[in-house]
């Protein structure tokens, strides 16, 4: 292991944060710490998960997708972001593809994604 | 004041997430056996300053002249070496070792290395050159770096003139990069930003000079010695410390046992009492 990855792997244990196994075309909620002023509190931000990057290292973000009020809005996280309050899958998407930009040009029913019935929990914990 | 700089090797980019929510980006430097190698001093060179080593290299693939300058300070053979100028206040002896605890988090500094090596580029990417249109005529040159000057007036092009050519591989200075966080035990030191330079390759770190020297600073240096000193200080204090305590431990101790004592003492002769009556009455019944 060289340096640089011992250094990630150290900060990622101190950071002590347990990310769910979630993937593209899973629908999630993103507890996202919002200070105003003095106060801090926390904000959901519910969408599609449309694509994971730099995988579960401490680079790695995803994109969170949702339509508000008719407009597309697309977030991107850092993974151990410490603004990130939680992580919470909310539906497990069956998808084809591992980046879902194709959900951008589509609108209402043909940008639904079908539910995975069969979902298989990973055995090595809730880490991925 | 004048004080020595570090010679480090790049290791590559990491971020932090910070308490507060924000990401630094960081370049991770590592301080690998610098040790001092000699002195330069004013009666003898003319200027002040110390010649720092870094990293350490086989004694075969070491040139003669170089092992005996290493012998005569008594230091294992360097990889790198550097002269740092210093104050003659500043001078470190041949032999210390610098650490990280040189720098402090929060304080800014200079880095300078060889930046990475492009090649030959053309104008547009070297210089910024705007190159020339798409279309509208353009044949062939749409990068090119179009015109180097006028006509038969100088009938020549300047001297300097900026034109395609080898770009990268000459010494960068950064100014005023922010040192984020230290690590004396594995010699890192981690700097915001990016610094000039490959992954492995070397660079030289000094105080920013372009901004008041800080209070807080070590004088002369970050020094190994002066951190074991310390630690031997601390040591010692804290053995003191432990010392007074057990001395009072004992003292309580003694206190308590003398207590103890006193009151067996007069437990028993209160039992003494008690048990006299209490064989009267049987005696009685």
């Amino acid at each position: 292991m060289d340096l640089i990855a011992q250094l990630e792997a150290e900060q990622i244990a101190a950071l002590g944060k347990t990310i769910p196994d979630f993937k593209a075309g899973d629908t999630v909620r993103v507890g996202y710490k919002v200070t105003e002023g003095t106060r801090s509190r926390v904000q959901n931000y519910e969408g599609v998960c449309i694509s994971r990057k730099n995988g579960k290292g401490i680079a790695g973000s995803f994109t969170v997708r949702k339509i508000s009020f008719g407009e597309g809005v697309e977030r991107v996280f850092p993974l151990y972001s410490t603004n990130i309050d939680s992580i919470e899958v909310v539906r497990r998407g069956r998808v084809r593809r591992a980046k879902l930009y194709y959900l951008r040009a589509r609108r209402g029913k043909s940008a639904r994604i079908a539910e995975v019935t069969n979902y298989k929990p990973l055995d090595s914990g809730a880490d991925a | 004041m004048l004080r020595s700089g570090v010679i480090a090797k790049k290791v590559g980019m990491t971020r932090l997430f910070m308490e507060d929510g924000r990401q630094v980006p960081v370049t991770v430097l590592q301080l690998d056996n610098l040790q001092v190698v000699a002195q330069r001093t004013a009666e003898k060179d003319g200027y002040s300053a110390v010649q720092l080593g870094a990293g350490t290299a086989k004694a075969s693939r070491t040139t003669a002249p170089m092992r005996g300058h290493f012998a005569a300070a008594k230091v294992a053979p360097k990889r790198k070496i550097a002269e740092f100028r210093v104050d003659p206040k500043n001078m470190i002896g041949v032999g210390e070792e610098i650490t990280a605890d040189h720098y402090f988090e929060g304080q800014f500094v200079d880095v300078s290395g060889t930046s990475a090596g492009k090649g030959f580029q053309g104008a547009m990417k070297r210089h910024n050159f705007g190159g020339l249109r798409a279309t509208h005529g353009v044949s062939v040159s749409h990068r090119s770096h179009g015109s180097t000057g006028q006509c038969q007036d100088p009938g020549k092009v300047f001297k300097g003139k900026k034109m395609a050519g080898h770009m990268g591989a000459v010494r960068v200075t950064t100014q005023n990069l922010q040192v984020v966080r230290t690590d004396s035990e594995r010699g890192l030191i981690m700097i915001k930003g990016a610094v000039p330079g490959t992954k492995g390759g070397w660079v030289t770190v000094k105080d920013a000079v372009k901004k008041p020297v800080p209070e807080n600073v070590m004088l002369p240096a970050g020094l190994k010695s002066m951190a074991e000193e310390a630690r031997k200080a601390a040591e010692a204090a804290a053995a003191e410390a432990a010392a007074a305590e057990e001395a009072a431990k004992a003292e309580a101790a003694a206190a308590e046992q003398a207590a103890m004592e006193a009151a067996e003492k007069a437990a028993a002769e209160a039992p003494a009492e008690g048990a006299a009556p209490e064989g009267d009455e049987k005696n009685e019944g």
